[in-house]
């Protein structure tokens, strides 16, 4: 999960790395009240899970509350790069002297942590990656032992830090391991990190994504999901505790295994390129159990998608036996009734197939058919979805 | 032959004692695999009576192994006792550790598999994976043993469903090993390392890979086959239609920007020669084309 802007300050303010006051602000009202509580001059900050916010006109300084006030309000309900502003941060503003770049990430390739770490911050560290690539240092710290304070050392050397900020840098990249550690996160970005014209070093805008796997050790991260810009059908299928993914399609897909469904997805893409460009409309994985009553979850939520015209449920049995995978199909189409209105296609292999397709074909459900194969059963369901 | 695993493994079961443990002990032993006990802390001392075996239970992979000279060991605890129970049998210098838990926090992988590394002595395969076969030989994992039995095709693969899907393709030619690495962002056992030891084996003729988005590891591996693979290799890719920033379904498959898509990945595989499908069956009739089967 990547958390707004403000989130992240929280969190670096809860680890002790140094922020400055800030509060949010979902009203024009809101942020001139927090813009006065701040006092001085205040940035007005659009919070969106995008980059680049400033040049779309997401970020504004303010002389005053007023200003706060007015700025906030032409922010607000803004569109940038397709996400809708709903929240702005008001945070005091620092007269800067210097902008740094720091972030902790995992680092997939080298199965290990990194640092990377740039005295040339403020700008898109991509591209300083790309065009200046020894302005950004990269060190890899041991999922082991993490940043100590000599190994925070060794990067702020390495990175050439001015020895006047060094001491504040180092304690910076303690405080920002204890976040990426102790919240279970897989990157911790401040850019920029500056220094102020006073000599103090802040992390300015910052940047989290977090571990949904370690969520059983993180409750507090829960309050962190951002509801409003989840899609319905997302997030009633998270509260059945079901995997799906919402696309932009005509065929629904249920499966088992997420390795099989995106496989799915594909081979219904290429299938409705003969079909008048049809497509997937969803990723769904049922795993291993499928019972008729996640069967019939299934189901609801694909058939809550006003754009899907077909279904396609591939599944191979391999622990799961296809006879159960049936029986499910069956009594899910009795469980949901007259809410079942389109055409299903079904294939099944593997564990107990023959008796599967017995189970379906005795059925007789008159908005099921069955296909051998599952190049087959995605040109049927890619058919149907065109019709 | 066959890789990492042979008729001589001995298995012991982390978490056997548990529901998912025992299910699959079952199976395993079902397919002929030779488990000789369990790990479960706090419950050394019992034996568990699994279909007629009377299998041992020890608190430590150390005393386990000690006392049954397992090779191989099994994880099928929880992910928040996960962490724990690899780096018992890390410190226990087991040779070879199968993690099929889903869901660990990748702190928790990063450090295990690190701490692996330093200690030099084992191998882990997964996690969030579902092990791997050599059938009639072992079954370590969670990996259907009836779907075909032993032959000269080589198989690794991220994703589950999709190496049964592909053994039931094949299931008439037959593998030596399907090894199944997993589908998180951190995994012990790579492409890589899959490849090198089937290149290494002489009774694997061919190999299959398949992939999914996320990461580099397809294209690492590209790179590998180039510079050290003889035998011929298929690829397969899932993953084209998924969108940006999204993770579907494996906790490592998410494209990220412009990295980690399946276009990057078929590209890469296709300039090292090998040639990629474009369903699972399609693969399956290339692997066929180039072993005249």
């Amino acid at each position: 999960m990547d958390l707004f802007e403000y989130q992240a300050r929280d969190i670096f303010e809860k680890h002790g790395v140094p922020v400055l006051a800030a509060s949010v602000a979902t009203t024009a009202d809101e942020a001139g009240k927090a813009a006065t509580t701040i006092g001085g001059k205040v940035v007005v900050k659009a919070q969106v899970k995008v980059g680049s916010r400033g040049k779309a006109g997401g970020v504004k300084l303010a002389e005053n509350p007023q200003d706060a006030r007015e700025k906030a309000g032409a922010i607000l309900g803004m569109d940038i790069k397709g996400h809708t502003v709903r929240t702005v941060m008001i945070a005091a503003a620092a007269p800067i002297e210097s902008e740094y770049y720091l972030a902790i990430l995992l680092d997939r390739s080298n199965r290990t942590f990194l640092v990377m770490a740039s005295v040339s911050g403020g700008m898109d560290i991509e591209e300083v990656a790309h065009t200046a690539p020894e302005k950004l240092a990269k060190i890899p710290v041991s999922a082991v032992d993490g940043i100590s304070l000599a190994k925070a050392k060794e990067i702020v050397a390495a990175a050439q830090f001015p020895a006047d900020v060094a001491d504040q840098v180092a304690d910076v990249l303690l405080k920002l391991w204890d976040v990426f550690q102790g919240e279970d996160a897989t990157l911790v970005e401040v850019n920029p990190l500056v220094k102020t014209k006073d000599g103090k070093v802040i992390a300015l805008d910052g940047k989290v994504t977090l571990d949904d796997n370690a969520d059983f050790r993180q409750p507090d991260h829960e309050a962190l999901v951002d509801q409003a810009a989840e899609n319905p059908l997302e997030a009633a299928a998270k509260e059945k505790g079901l995997n799906y993914v919402k696309l932009e399609g005509q065929v629904g897909i249920i499966g088992n295994g997420a390795g099989l469904v995106m496989s799915t997805l594909d081979v219904v893409a290429y299938a409705g390129e003969k079909h008048g460009g049809v497509r997937p409309a969803n990723f769904l994985d049922i795993g291993g159990g499928a019972s008729a009553q996640i069967m019939a979850d299934g189901l609801s939520i694909i058939l809550g998608d006003k754009d899907v015209k077909s279904v396609f449920v591939n599944v191979f049995g391999g622990i799961t036996a296809c006879d159960a995978v049936a029986n499910g199909i069956v009594q899910a189409l009795e469980l949901l009734g007259p809410k079942a209105t389109k055409p299903i296609v079904v294939r099944l292999d593997g564990n107990n197939v023959v008796e599967g397709r017995a189970i379906l074909a005795k059925a007789a459900h008159p908005l099921v058919e069955q296909a051998d194969t599952m190049d087959g059963a995605a040109n049927r369901a890619a058919e149907l979805a065109a019709k | 032959m066959s890789i990492f695993i042979n008729d001589a493994s001995k298995v012991i079961v982390q978490g056997m004692t548990g529901s998912e443990g025992t299910k699959h002990t079952r199976r395993m032993l079902a397919s002929g695999t030779k488990v000789v006990g369990g790990v479960t802390p706090g419950k050394g001392g019992q034996v568990v009576d699994i279909d007629g075996h009377q299998l041992p239970v020890f608190n430590t992979v150390a005393e386990a192994m000690s006392a049954t000279g397992a090779n191989v060991s099994v994880v099928f605890v929880p992910p928040k006792f996960a962490k724990a129970a690899v780096i018992d049998a890390i410190d226990a210098t087991m040779p070879l550790v199968v993690v099929i838990t889903e869901g660990i926090p990748v702190h928790d992988s990063a450090s295990f598999y690190t701490y692996a590394q330093t200690k030099g002595t084992t191998q882990i395969i997964g996690p969030n994976c579902p092990g791997l076969i050599s059938p009639g030989k072992s079954n370590v994992g969670i990996i259907p043993a009836d779907i075909t039995g032993s032959g000269p095709i080589g198989l690794v693969s991220k994703s589950g469903t999709l190496t049964y899907q592909m053994m039931y393709e094949l299931r008439d030619i037959g593998f030596s090993t399907a090894v199944g690495i997993g589908g998180d962002p951190v995994i012990g056992t790579t492409h890589i390392d899959c490849l090198r030891a089937f290149q290494d084996d002489p009774e694997t003729t061919a190999i299959v890979m398949i992939g999914e988005i996320g990461g580099d590891a397809e294209e690492r591996a590209a790179a590998f086959i180039a510079e050290y693979v003889t035998k011929p290799v298929v690829g397969y890719v899932a993953g084209f239609t998924a969108p940006e920033g999204k993770t579907m379904g494996h906790a490592g498959a998410i494209v990220s920007g412009s990295s980690g898509t399946a276009q990057g990945k078929k590209d890469a595989l296709e300039a090292a020669g090998v040639k990629v499908g474009q369903t699972p069956s399609e693969t399956a009739r290339l692997l066929r084309a180039i072993m005249g089967r």
